[in-house]
């Protein structure tokens, strides 16, 4: 490669994330440490009603008896959960009735993310739950979801109105036995989404929240509950940036889907997180649990994730397929650059007669970082005519990253028809060449080869994420080539 | 039924008279070796299902029994020997009783000078150099459990060796017979073949018992392909359907050399099979082929790793899986290319077809990936026969049965085919047969 080339390529790797900024607002902020006092004073603070403070508590003592696992593919120093702030809002709650009330401050922060609010309310149909921090500061959209009972709100505040919805669906598909960081979320959550389309409803437009860390040395446990009830649709985005902090910010979510009969959940993600500097250091651990479940018969829960940010993705969004022909979908692309580490992957579980899945993962791994897929496909033993057909590519940038595939495949019932292939391989040097030959420099040569790869991923994300998410792939990329 | 920790003291509490029963050996160098195994071994607790090399295996069964480690030489005629043979073909043939070196079941063909076919034993006493250069050279890993015990009690096993440039065309033909009597007992060959630079052999392992008992096999072999050489290895398992077959094997390919392995296993009630082959120079290539066909509550287990740590090497790995019954099969297979272990191709295969609705297969196609200039896949399918192909050969006057044998005989095939020596592939051909035409 020529110099110039290479100085291009050194220049645009060492640029700096672009997102990176603090916005300097007061927090209520919890002292640092977990005990039981903590746990009480978070959920007081919250208005919780005695139930809720009670799951915490019983999650919080069974935390107390688990260690943290160490069998994956990534390496973090020890993290020092006593170190961590549980709760940390913005001064500035109660809620708003309109956007003028919101402190302005904020909503430049969500201007510097590309987040119009106004404008996004009125063009593009898109109801935001936008989430500072821990607590939901403005609602859009509302009263026309309402008209058709659809809930889209707080997690706190569907704890205060709909409590037996929550009661009913919270933990059932992630108990909070479920893992370590699960559990640590059960205890601790500070806020979230909570989604529920009644039935026979199509939600109208595509829901989304915003999630941002912004305090330093504050954890975010996000707890998002989606119930998509007989027959509903409902399609939900998530998509994340963060500032740039040099200590490691531990972010352990989890999410639940529920499926009943005939209906279809949709959960796209675009995590942007910060991943760290160029030597690795800073960057969020972004600890996930996802699942959800198929409850009702042809119920179908589809997962796309684009996740270029983190300095550790560990998370596999799974489906539980319970009902007959229900169907399963994952599609991900994992990018990793510089120092970043990846571990993600799914799990399909098979339980239901004709239920189907497919999975198909593409990642990318660049500089010094490794890329894992590690996936699970079970098909239970009374899942007659089960399907999967998985596939995990792989595509390295460079002589110094990793790219890893760990399928576990577990088969109990001789009906099922299951498929899995891998491949690894580089970007062509004449693929480059044939587009350097066409006037096309190498760095954009690269990004249009990467986004061609990516391509049967993105084309399952809503039109307004798939944009965002080339965007994203390209910055991620940027000064990988070589 | 014994506790795990009891099983570990029995062994131990055998040594002593095993070192009795190796007579004048204890003061050997070897011995020593045999020593430090035995104190490793001592440190190491069973492997359990919480481990993720032992995840899908359950070890129970075996550790329910005593297994004694001192055998008694039994006499076995060689009529008993001959139905195990390969047609009428000529192959040199050493024949192992309970792991103990039988001459007079053995004889040797047309062996050229500085060529060794013979019983570890005999060269452990004879210090031949060979043995100790690579004796526990590549099986040495002190945290596994029973390759540990093996090598504590290493007494006897085959031992190959072609000095450079020597051709060896007739197949050696390698004959484990395990014949019980009153006792359980543990047998616990341990092989060593090496092949130096420009040399070609075919080696069989045969694992046999014409009995229904139970047994324990935990054997090591230790496989070294210097420079250029071509090494064929076929390992056919056809222990007694109640017995136990453990076994390790390490291959160390240096450059340019060529090492083909075929798994054929169809007996034992757990059977377990490590294989891990190791590129330590360029330009190499390694072929892994493997058929399992289990039925009733067998276990068949296959970890294989294939380590590309040199660049411009090859590696080709098909393993075949035909479940029965509440059979259940394990397959893990990992392909680890290394940093600059750059212009590698590995291919890795894994297929599985369930005959009945209680067999059980877990698959886990592994690849670990440092470099970028490579080419790498695998692939994994689990299925049961295809209803349209059974249906197109009955509706053709075909019986079910006929139907069934002509589907699985043509997905077991290919994997057959790449053996070399034709009177072994008829003998496969009609073990499949055997199995599923009944």
């Amino acid at each position: 490669m020529s110099t110039t080339e290479t100085q291009k390529i050194e220049e645009l790797a060492n640029k700096e994330y672009e997102f990176g900024f603090v916005t300097d607002i007061e927090s209520d902020t919890l002292p640092k440490g977990l005990n039981e006092d903590i746990i009480r004073q978070l959920s007081a603070k919250k208005q919780e009603p005695e139930w809720m403070t009670e799951w915490r508590l019983k999650a919080y003592r069974h935390w107390l008896t688990m260690e943290e696992p160490h069998w994956s593919n990534v390496t973090f120093p020890p993290i020092d959960y006593q170190d961590i702030s549980y709760y940390s809002a913005p001064k500035s709650t109660p809620k708003y009735k309109s956007l003028d009330e919101v402190d302005p401050e904020l909503l430049n922060t969500y201007k510097k993310l590309g987040i119009p609010l106004e404008e996004q309310k009125i063009l593009a149909g898109v109801a935001v739950d936008a989430v500072f921090d821990s607590v939901s500061v403005a609602t859009t959209f509302k009263d026309k979801l309402n008209e058709m009972g659809i809930i889209f709100c707080s997690f706190s505040e569907a704890i205060r109105e709909h409590p037996d919805l929550v009661k009913k669906y919270l933990g059932s598909v992630v108990p909070y036995t479920d893992n370590y960081y699960a559990t640590l979320n059960s205890a601790v959550f500070s806020d979230g989404s909570f989604v529920y389309i009644p039935k026979g409803v199509r939600c109208p437009m595509e829901l989304s929240t915003y999630f941002r860390i912004n305090a330093a040395n504050t954890g975010q446990f996000e707890r998002t509950l989606i119930i998509a009830d007989d027959n509903a649709y409902v399609s939900y985005l998530e998509g994340c940036t963060a500032p740039m902090r040099d200590e490691n910010q531990l972010h352990a979510a989890v999410v639940e889907l529920v499926a009943l009969e005939n209906s279809q959940i949709k959960y796209s993600t675009v995590q942007n997180w910060y991943p760290g500097d160029k030597d690795g250091k800073g960057g969020i651990y972004n600890f996930v649990t996802k699942r959800g479940a198929c409850r009702g018969t042809n119920s179908k829960i589809s997962w796309t994730q684009v996740e270029t940010g983190s300095a550790i993705t560990w998370k596999y969004p799974s489906c539980i397929l319970q009902g007959d022909n229900s169907i399963g979908e994952f599609y991900s692309v994992a990018v990793t650059n510089n120092m970043q580490q990846a571990d993600t992957g799914t799990k399909m579980i098979h339980l239901g007669k004709n239920t189907r899945s497919t999975i198909v993962s593409k990642g990318i791994s660049a500089g010094r970082s490794n890329n894992s897929y590690r996936g699970l496909v079970r098909v239970g033993k009374k899942a007659e005519n089960a399907r999967n057909f998985s596939q995990c590519d792989s595509l390295l940038l460079g002589d110094k990253c990793g790219a890893h595939t760990f399928p576990y495949i577990e088969i109990d019932n001789p009906t099922a028809q299951v498929e899995h292939e891998a491949t690894t391989s580089k970007i062509g040097e004449d693929q480059i060449f044939y587009l350097n030959q066409r006037g096309i420099s190498t760095e954009d040569a690269v990004s249009l080869i990467v986004n061609g790869y990516c391509k049967e991923v993105f084309k399952e994300l809503p039109m307004e994420f798939a944009v965002e998410a080339q965007k994203l792939l390209s910055i991620s990329l940027e000064g990988s080539v070589g | 039924m014994e506790n795990i920790t009891d099983i570990k003291k029995y062994f131990i509490n055998q040594f002593d008279e095993f070192e009795k029963s190796l007579n004048g050996e204890k003061t050997s160098e070897f011995h020593q070796v045999r020593k430090e195994a035995l104190s490793n071994f001592s440190k190491l607790s069973v492997p359990t299902q919480k481990d993720e090399e032992w995840k899908h295996t359950n070890l129970s069964p075996l550790l329910k029994h005593n297994f004694s480690t001192l055998v008694h030489k039994e006499n076995v005629s060689s009529e008993v020997i001959t139905n195990f043979l390969f047609d009428k073909t000529e192959h040199s043939l050493l024949v192992f009783v309970n792991g103990i070196f039988s001459p007079e079941l053995s004889r040797l063909i047309e062996i050229p000078k500085g060529v060794v076919i013979g019983s570890l034993a005999e060269s452990l006493k004879n210090n031949h150099p060979i043995v100790k250069k690579y004796l526990g050279k590549y099986a040495k890993d002190e945290n596994l459990f029973f390759t540990t015990l093996n090598t504590a009690f290493t007494k006897d096993g085959a031992f190959v060796y072609i000095p450079e440039s020597k051709v060896i065309e007739i197949p050696i033909h390698i004959i484990f017979y395990t014949k019980t009597g009153s006792e359980k007992i543990i047998t616990q060959p341990r092989n060593l073949f090496v092949a130096g630079r420009n040399s070609q052999v075919t080696i069989i392992e045969h694992y046999i018992s014409d009995e229904e008992n139970i047994y324990f096999t935990n054997a090591v072999t230790e496989i070294v392909a210097d420079q250029n050489a071509i090494v064929d290895h076929i390992k056919l398992q056809e222990e007694s359907k109640k017995s136990f077959h453990i076994a390790r094997m390490e291959v160390d390919q240096e450059r340019s050399s060529n090492f083909s392995s075929h798994l054929i296993s169809h007996g034992a009630e757990i059977s377990r099979n490590d294989f891990n082959a190791r590129f330590n120079d360029e330009g190499s290539e390694c072929i892994l082929n493997g058929l399992f066909m289990i039925g009733d509550e067998q276990l068949f287990d296959a970890h294989t790793m294939i380590d590309h740590a040199k660049p411009l090497c090859n590696s080709h790995e098909h393993y075949k899986g035909i479940l029965q019954d509440k059979s259940k099969g394990v397959f893990n297979g990992k392909v680890m290319v290394r940093r600059d272990a750059q212009k590698t191709n590995a291919f890795q295969e894994n297929n599985t077809i369930l005959l009945s609705d209680d067999a059980v297969i877990n698959t886990k196609p592994q690849l670990e990936i440092f470099a970028d200039d490579v080419k790498c896949s695998h692939g994994a399918t689990i299925g049961k026969l295809n209803d349209e192909a059974k249906f197109y050969l009955k509706s053709r006057g075909i019986g079910e049965k006929s139907a069934m044998a002509i589907l699985i005989n043509a997905f077991a095939i290919d994997v057959i085919t790449s053996i070399k020596i034709p009177s072994v592939r008829n003998y496969l051909e009609n073990i499949i047969a055997k199995q599923f035409i009944g």
